[in-house]
C-alpha cells in the first residue's frame, strides 16, 4: 500500500526543463488570472448562481493533468471546475462565456458555472452533486478498459466529497476490477464552512483505500513540480494495468467556497499565512528565477495572460443570449 | 378419519395446473413424506408429497387431467380400516350441470370500507387584540425550531453546516448557540448516511429535524425516506413510529442550473407514509413547521429559498400551531379559482390583483399541505367558481397540478364550466441561461392568461 509513496519518495520534486516550467507557470497564471476576472464579472452581475473558484488550488490541476495524455486519458470532477479545464487546454473563451450564460458557452449556456463538458478534450465535468463524479469516473475507466484504448481517467473530489459512501463503493468495484483510474482527493481543508476534522475521523485521506488494496500517496499540492513528479508515478502504475492509486493533494482555496461566503469559520491570518509561504504560482516564479529567467519575460508573459483572459471575458460579454427556441433543445437525443 | 388431498399451489401465482402423473395406486399405503403425483404448472413439474400417512383410498382425478383448479380434491387418504371407495369430493369447485354456479366465498376479495378523510379543524381563531410581528420566514422557520427544542429533549437538529457555519441559508441561525452541540450537529456530506441515522433515531425515540441543504441532495438519501420512514409504521403493523422531519429548500433558486433547481413536492405527495408540507408565508412556516415536529408520522417539509428573505406578519402567541392536511384561503374570489403552493402562491396573489383590475374575481388557494390533500377546500371552491387553474412551480407531468385535475375530474365534474388548466414550469431541465431560466419558470402573467382562459375572457 505504500510502495508508490516510497517510489515517489525517493524523488519527491519533477526535475522541470526550463521550458517545461515556464509551460507549467503560464497555466497556473492563466487559472488565476481567469479566475479573478470571473470573481469581477461575477460582482457585475454578468455571472450568476454559483460559481466556486480555483484560485489557490492551481498547481493541482496543471501538475496533474500535464501528466496526462489529453483528449485521450479522461478527466471529471465537481462543480469546481474552471481550472481543471484549462489545464486540459480548452479556450478560455468558451469557458468565460459559459458563466455568462450565451449562446457560445461551452454547454451552449445552459450549463453554468458547475456544468461544463468537453468530450473533445476528454473532459466530463462537471458536476453539481458531490460525490457523484466519482463513480461517474469509475464508469470512464471502465470505458477505457473495455475499449483497451489505453486510456485511463483521473477523477477529482474533494475533501468532503470524500465522506459520501458512493465513494467507498466505487473503490470496492474500481479495486476488484483493476480500473485504469486516479482518485485525486483535491484536500483544501475545508467543505464550504467544515473543517476536515470536523467532518472526518480520518483526515489522512490517502489511506483511506486501504481496505481495498488501493495503494495511496501523499502530496503537496502547492508545488506543482511534486505534484506532477506524483502524478508520473500514479499514471505508470496505472497504465501498467496495476488498477487504481488514489492520491490525496493537499492544497488550499484562498477565496470562500463559492461567491456567497462569509468566511467565518476560518482566520484572515490563516489565508494570509498559506498565500505568503506556499502559492504555487509564486513558487513556480521563484523557481524560473533562480533558473536564471529574464524577469522581463515573466512580466511579458502576465500582460498576454492578461490579454487572453480580457478577451475572453469581452467575448463573453458581447457574445449574444440563447434563442428562445433552444430551452427546448438537447432534452432528449431522438424524436419520438 | 379420511382426509381429503387438495390440488395443491405450488408458487404463489399458481391458480391452476396438470395432474401429470400419480405415483401412487389406490389401496398404497404412504406416510409422510412420500410422493404422491407429479404436478406440472405453467413453470415447471413439481412433487407432491403426503404430510399423512394413511392408505390410498379412491383417486379422484386422473392423470393427465389438465386445468384442476388449486383446492380441488383430488384423492381421498383413508384411516386405518376405513372404507372411501364410494366418496366423493365434498365441495367440488367445477359446478355439476344444473347447479347454480356460485362462486366460492373465501374467492371473492373482502371488501373494506375506505377510511373517509376526516374533517380537519380549521386555523385556530387568533384572539382579538394578538399582537403581529413580522418575520421572515427563515426567521419563522428558525423560532419555530427553538421553541419546539425548548418544549421537547427529544428534539434535535442535524445537517450540513446547520450549526457551527448557522445554516447554509442562515435558517438555523442561534440554533447551536442555544442548545449546544448534543442537539445541534454538523454532520458530513453523507446524505444516505445521515438521512437513514435520523430516520434510525426517530424509530428509537427521538425527534430529529434533518436539514437537506436543498432537497436536491435528498436524492441521495431518498431510500432511506422513502423505504425507512415512510413504510415502517405500516410494515410493523404501527409499532414502529418514525417521527422525523426531513426539511429544506425546494425548487428553483436563481442561476443554479439543473441539478440544483428541481421541486420534489410530488415525487413525496406520491408516497404512502409520508406527511407532505409545502407552506408559503412566515404565519403557515411556523404554525406548520411546528406541527410536522409534533406529528408522529414522517414529514418531508418543503421550503423555499427564494422566498426565505420575504417577510409577513406572524401572531405571537405561546403557541402557533396549525393543522396539517387543512390548505388555506388566501383571498377569496367568485370568477375563478386558482389553486397553488409554496412560492406559487406569490404568483398566484400578484395573477389575481391582475385579473382583479380586468373585473375577474379570483379566489387564490394555498394548499399548504400536499399529502393528505385538503380535496374538501379545493372541491367547494370549484363548486362556487366553477373554473379552476392550477399554478405549480414545477414540472406538469405527474405533478401537484395533475393531481388536482384528476381530483376535478373524478369529484367535481358536475361543478366544472371550462376544463381545468396547469401553469407549470416549462418540461425542460432547468437551464443556467438567464434568458431561458425566466422563460422556463412560471410567472404572474402565465396564470393571468390561464385564467382569462377559462372564464373564457380572452
Ligand atoms: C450531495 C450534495 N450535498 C451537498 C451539496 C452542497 N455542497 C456543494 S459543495 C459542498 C462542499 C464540498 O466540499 P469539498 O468536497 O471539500 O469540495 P470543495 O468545495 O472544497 O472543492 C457542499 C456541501 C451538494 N452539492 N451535493
Ligand atoms: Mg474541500
Amino acid at each position: 500500500m505504500r510502495s508508490l509513496q516510497e517510489r515517489f519518495e525517493k524523488s519527491k520534486r519533477y526535475k522541470a526543463s526550463e521550458e517545461e516550467l515556464l509551460a507549467f507557470y503560464e497555466k497556473m497564471l492563466l487559472i488565476r488570472r481567469f479566475e479573478e476576472k470571473a470573481g469581477q464579472l461575477y460582482g457585475l452581475g454578468l455571472i450568476g448562481g454559483f460559481c466556486h473558484l480555483y484560485i489557490g488550488q492551481e498547481a493541482v490541476a496543471v501538475g496533474l493533468q500535464s501528466a496526462l495524455e489529453e483528449g485521450k486519458d479522461s478527466v471529471i470532477t465537481g462543480y469546481r471546475d474552471h481550472g481543471h479545464m484549462l489545464a486540459y487546454g480548452i479556450d478560455p473563451k468558451v469557458i468565460m462565456a459559459e458563466l455568462t450564460g450565451r449562446a457560445a458557452g461551452i454547454s451552449r449556456g445552459k450549463g453554468g458555472s458547475m456544468h461544463m463538458f468537453s468530450t473533445e478534450h476528454a473532459f466530463y465535468g462537471g458536476h453539481g452533486i458531490v460525490g457523484a463524479q466519482v463513480p461517474l469516473g469509475a464508469g470512464l475507466a471502465f470505458a477505457h478498459q473495455y475499449n483497451e484504448d489505453g486510456g485511463l481517467c483521473m477523477a477529482y473530489f474533494g475533501d468532503g466529497a470524500a465522506n459520501q459512501g458512493q465513494v467507498y463503493e466505487t473503490f470496492n468495484m474500481a479495486a476488484l476490477w483493476n480500473l485504469p483510474i486516479v482518485f485525486i482527493v483535491e484536500n483544501n481543508q475545508y467543505a464550504m464552512g467544515t473543517s476536515v476534522k470536523r467532518s472526518s475521523a480520518e483526515t489522512e485521506f490517502y489511506r483511506r483505500g486501504t481496505a481495498f488494496r488501493i495503494p495511496g500517496m501523499d502530496v503537496n499540492g502547492m508545488d506543482v513540480l511534486e505534484v506532477h513528479q506524483a502524478a508520473r508515478v500514479a499514471v505508470e502504475h496505472v497504465r501498467g494495468g496495476n488498477g487504481p492509486v488514489l492520491m490525496e493533494l493537499n492544497t488550499y482555496r484562498y477565496r470562500g467556497h463559492s461567491m456567497s461566503d462569509p468566511a467565518k469559520y476560518r482566520t484572515r491570518e490563516e489565508v494570509q499565512g498559506v498565500r505568503e509561504k506556499s502559492d504555487p504560482i509564486e513558487m513556480a516564479k521563484a523557481e524560473l528565477i533562480k533558473a536564471g529567467i529574464d524577469e522581463d519575460k515573466l512580466k511579458e508573459i502576465d500582460k498576454d495572460i492578461r490579454a487572453v483572459v480580457a478577451e475572453a471575458a469581452d467575448f463573453a460579454e458581447n457574445s449574444p443570449e440563447l434563442e428562445p427556441h433552444e430551452l427546448y433543445t438537447d432534452v432528449l437525443v431522438e424524436n419520438y | 378419519m379420511a382426509i381429503e388431498l387438495k390440488m395443491p399451489a405450488l408458487s404463489p401465482t399458481m391458480e391452476e395446473g396438470t395432474l401429470a402423473k400419480w405415483l401412487v395406486k389406490e389401496g398404497d399405503e404412504v406416510s409422510a413424506g412420500d410422493v404422491l403425483a407429479e404436478i406440472e404448472t405453467d413453470k415447471a413439474t413439481m412433487e407432491f408429497e403426503s404430510i399423512d400417512e394413511g392408505v390410498v383410498g379412491k383417486i379422484l382425478v386422473a392423470e393427465g387431467s389438465e386445468n384442476v383448479q388449486v383446492g380441488t380434491v383430488i384423492a381421498i387418504l383413508a384411516g386405518e380400516g376405513e372404507d372411501v371407495s364410494d366418496a366423493s369430493p365434498v365441495a367440488s369447485p367445477e359446478p355439476a350441470a344444473g347447479e347454480e354456479a356460485t362462486a366460492p366465498a373465501e374467492s371473492a376479495p373482502a371488501a373494506a370500507e375506505k377510511p373517509t378523510a376526516k374533517e380537519r379543524p380549521a386555523d385556530p381563531e387568533i384572539p382579538a387584540g394578538t399582537n403581529m410581528a413580522t418575520l421572515t420566514v427563515r426567521e419563522a422557520l428558525r423560532d419555530a425550531m427553538a421553541e419546539e427544542m425548548r418544549l421537547d429533549e427529544r428534539v434535535f437538529v442535524m445537517g450540513e453546516e446547520v450549526a457551527e457555519y448557522q445554516g447554509a441559508y442562515k435558517v438555523t441561525q442561534g440554533l447551536l448557540e442555544e442548545f449546544g452541540p448534543k442537539r445541534v450537529i454538523d454532520t458530513p456530506i453523507t446524505e444516505y448516511g445521515f438521512a437513514g441515522i435520523g430516520t434510525g433515531a426517530a424509530m428509537g425515540g427521538l425527534r430529529p429535524i434533518v436539514e437537506f441543504m436543498t432537497f436536491n441532495f435528498a436524492m441521495q438519501a431518498i431510500d432511506h425516506i422513502i423505504n425507512s420512514a415512510a413504510k415502517t409504521n405500516y410494515m410493523s403493523g404501527g409499532q414502529m413510529r418514525c417521527p422525523v422531519v426531513f426539511r429544506g429548500p425546494n425548487g428553483a433558486a436563481s442561476r443554479v442550473a439543473a441539478q440544483h433547481s428541481q421541486n420534489y413536492a410530488s415525487w413525496y405527495a406520491h408516497v404512502p407514509g409520508l406527511v407532505v408540507i409545502a407552506p408559503y408565508d412566515s404565519s403557515d412556516a411556523k404554525g406548520l413547521l411546528k406541527a410536522a415536529i409534533r406529528s408522529e408520522d414522517p414529514v418531508i417539509f418543503l421550503e423555499n429559498e427564494l422566498i426565505y428573505g420575504n417577510s409577513f406578519e406572524v401572531a405571537q402567541l405561546d403557541d402557533h400551531v396549525l393543522p396539517i392536511g387543512k390548505a388555506r384561503i388566501m383571498r377569496e374570489g367568485a370568477d375563478v379559482t386558482i389553486v397553488s403552493y409554496s412560492i406559487g402562491v406569490k404568483f398566484a396573489l400578484e395573477a389575481a390583483e391582475e385579473l382583479a383590475g380586468e373585473g375577474i374575481d379570483a379566489e387564490v388557494i394555498d394548499l399548504r399541505t400536499l399529502r393528505p390533500l385538503d380535496t374538501a377546500t379545493v372541491l367547494e371552491s370549484l363548486a362556487k367558481t366553477n373554473r379552476l387553474v392550477v399554478a405549480e412551480e414545477g414540472w406538469p407531468t405527474c405533478s401537484i397540478a395533475s393531481e388536482i385535475i384528476a381530483l376535478c375530474m373524478e369529484e367535481g365534474f358536475d361543478h366544472l364550466d371550462a376544463p381545468v388548466l396547469r401553469v407549470c414550469n416549462e418540461d425542460v431541465p432547468l437551464p443556467y441561461a438567464a434568458n431561458l431560466e425566466k422563460m422556463a419558470l412560471i410567472d404572474a402573467p402565465r396564470i393571468v392568461a390561464a385564467a382569462k382562459k377559462v372564464c373564457y375572457k380572452d
